[in-house]
């Protein structure tokens, strides 16, 4: 029992970075329906920044907030020279851009920040806290699922509570109709890739602190666990994707755990099941569904 | 998506642009070609015959090795074009296929002693029923879905080599030895021979590719691509198209692989990221070359082999220059020339077929 939770804790915690990712993602697929294959690296670029920040002794907090302030910018960029220009044609186009996004942006990285592993400072005090049945967990794991809740909690403020997130919205469902009733559906489009650049960065400057090392590789098997939470919630919904990241995460831990069949090829967890979900339930678990008209 | 269709619906209405697009639709000689163009076309196939024929006897065995490298990315690169240009179902999993096709061939080779020509057919084999597995349930995700999917075939590849494949010392590494791979022609050096018989087999399905993309099949691939719906209703079996060009495509990448072992002298598994690095650079080759087109992945290829040889000892043994390159290409080319180096070159054709014959010949009716 005592094992099951503790690999439970484990897994939320995994489940937690997973989370914050996956809301990158489904930040700009909501805005803008696109699949961003760059994400990770985008993020990875901004933790690196985090790092290179906190070498010149700035506080974590105030590093990682100076690197979403960048990302936000190099975001909106991102989306007004390279991603606005394929309005229009199609998927395949997007997806080539994304992708080389991400072979640029990962060797780039590298070429800047040189290809050492690198320690990033968390900015979470160490330590553990005891939990029920003798289990411990980390102070990191809750911070880590403090900052979730609170981002997730802004997030849905931003989008169901405010006027710029129902024009975001708005801009996501029909952007000609959006057009037509005077909202900037460009601007808001940009907008759409800035904050899910900015959500990268935070997500990439906390994994990069919760792992050991940062290094070029970082996101990439956690863009894929991402990808998985973000289609079992479906693409569509924000606290789809945090929960569903937990459910990644927890499914992962007791995969590793209790399936020795799937001994050293875990991954095959998040890939089935994107498999599934997208076979199954193309909506997801929290997805609206959508009527197709030709 | 929508904004997709009426784009391609309204272009043809451009008059001067009407044959241009017709060409990147069907590549295929039925409607007038411009007499230009008929002798440019034969000119360049009988010279890239003649250089393609005359090369590995030119070359040093490194050079050699590099065009067989392009060679093999060719083939899976036009694999990759029947699936994603020719038929509109993104992939970026065929690294996957490519490596279960290297992996059976060096499987295939060191552990059961078979010779390595035999191998090829049934990593094709193999390799398409895959494929055709994969594809099933393709048909219910579309688009960037099923470039999610796929991304993931190439991610879980080489974990599943981890685990099953045992080669010396444990690490999943298989190394035929050289002596599998010796000219089985009299007067030919070994690197020659492998040159040769990658040549051969990239005509082949070329050749095939070519035949197959012209005929009714074909069609109903590209009618698939542009116009899911309205395929159907013309009695398009939607399934058997897509699952079948998925099956074909996957072959293609799968004998890619095979012919990889007898060029690299090894299948390797070892690094995590190898199979989905090899989907991008077909993915590369396809785009620099030329979605859609005959000519494009293997002019792709090349390009993509040269550009990868001379950066990579640019930055201390880095290989680092050759992806930020590849990336930039791949951004600049959807940009600047959306159909590829083939594409604008023959666009270019077109344009000159058109300017002299409206000047040297009276109007006839098409």
């Amino acid at each position: 029992m005592q094992l099951f939770l503790s690999q439970v804790i484990n897994g939320v915690g995994n489940g937690v970075v997973f989370a914050t990712v996956a809301l990158a993602l489904v930040l700009i697929f909501r805005t803008t329906r696109v699949l961003n294959f760059a994400q990770g690296e985008m993020a990875l670029f901004s933790a690196y920044i985090s790092w290179k920040l906190t070498t010149f002794d700035l506080p974590v907090w105030v590093a990682i907030g100076i690197s979403m302030a960048i990302a936000f910018v190099a975001g909106a960029v991102i989306e007004r020279t390279l991603i606005r220009p394929m309005e229009g044609h199609s998927p395949l186009n997007v997806v080539i851009i994304t992708l080389g996004l991400f072979l640029g942006l990962n060797a780039l990285v590298q070429l800047i920040f040189g290809t050492d592993p690198q320690s990033m400072p968390s900015p979470f005090p160490k330590g553990s806290v005891s939990f029920i049945a003798d289990t411990r967990v980390q102070k990191v794991t809750i911070g880590l699922m403090v900052v979730l809740l609170v981002e997730c909690a802004a997030l849905w403020l931003l989008l169901n509570r405010t006027t710029l997130g129902l024009k975001l919205r708005a801009v996501a469902s029909n952007p000609d109709s959006a057009r037509l009733h005077g909202i900037r559906a460009g601007s808001m489009l940009m907008f759409g890739w800035a904050i899910s650049a900015a959500i990268g960065a935070l997500a990439g400057s906390l994994v990069a602190s919760e792992r050991a090392a940062l290094d070029a590789s970082l996101m990439q098997v956690v863009l894929v666990y991402a990808l998985a939470a973000a289609a079992l919630g479906g693409f569509d919904s924000i606290w789809g994707a945090v929960v569903s990241g937990l459910v990644v995460g927890v499914a992962d831990a007791l995969t590793i755990q209790y399936v020795d069949a799937l001994d050293g090829i875990e991954v095959v967890l998040p890939l089935g099941l994107i498999l599934v979900v997208l076979v199954v339930m193309p909506n997801g678990l929290f997805g609206k569904r959508t009527v197709e008209r030709v | 998506m929508a904004s997709d269709r009426s784009g391609a619906a309204v272009e043809p209405a451009v008059a001067g642009e009407a044959p241009a697009t017709v060409a990147r639709v069907r590549p295929s000689p039925w409607p007038e070609v411009p007499r230009p163009v008929r002798v440019a076309r034969i000119v360049i196939g009988v010279v890239l015959a003649v250089a393609a024929l005359y090369a590995p006897l030119y070359f040093e065995p490194d050079v050699n090795r590099l065009l067989s490298q392009a060679i093999y990315i060719a083939i899976a690169a036009m694999g990759l074009n029947l699936l994603t240009g020719f038929n509109g179902q993104v992939s970026i999993g065929h690294g996957a296929f490519f490596g279960v096709g290297a992996f059976t061939s060096a499987i295939l080779i060191v552990d059961h002693g078979w010779t390595f020509e035999a191998t090829i057919p049934v990593s094709a084999a193999l390799t398409g029923v895959l494929g055709l597995l994969v594809g099933i349930p393709a048909l219910r995700v579309r688009g960037l879905y099923l470039a999610l999917v796929t991304l993931g075939l190439a991610v879980l590849f080489p974990r599943i080599t981890q685990k099953y494949v045992d080669g010396t010392g444990g690490v999943p590494l298989l190394r035929p030895s050289r002596r599998e791979f010796a000219s089985l022609i009299e007067g030919l050096d070994d690197d020659q021979w492998a040159y040769y018989l990658c040549l051969a087999i990239m005509a082949l399905l070329f050749v095939l590719a070519w035949n197959l993309v012209r005929g009714r099949v074909g069609r109903a691939m590209i009618a698939v691509r542009d116009q899911e719906l309205a395929a159907t209703t013309v009695g398009v079996n939607l399934a058997a198209t897509k699952v079948g060009t998925f099956a074909v495509s996957a072959a293609y990448a799968g004998v890619a692989g095979s012919l990889s072992v007898m060029v690299d002298k090894l299948a390797d598994g070892t690094n995590p990221i190898l199979y989905f690095q090899r989907s991008i650079e077909f993915l590369v080759a396809m785009v620099i070359g030329g979605t859609a087109t005959i000519l494009g992945p293997a002019v792709g290829a090349l390009v993509l082999v040269l550009l990868r040889h001379n950066t990579q000892d640019l930055i201390e043994g880095k290989e680092i220059l050759a992806p930020a390159l590849f990336g930039a290409a791949l951004i600049v080319i959807v940009f600047v020339l959306p159909e590829g180096l083939v594409g604008g070159v023959r666009r270019l054709l077109l344009r000159l077929g058109q300017r002299t014959s409206a000047r040297g010949r009276a109007p006839t009716a098409p």
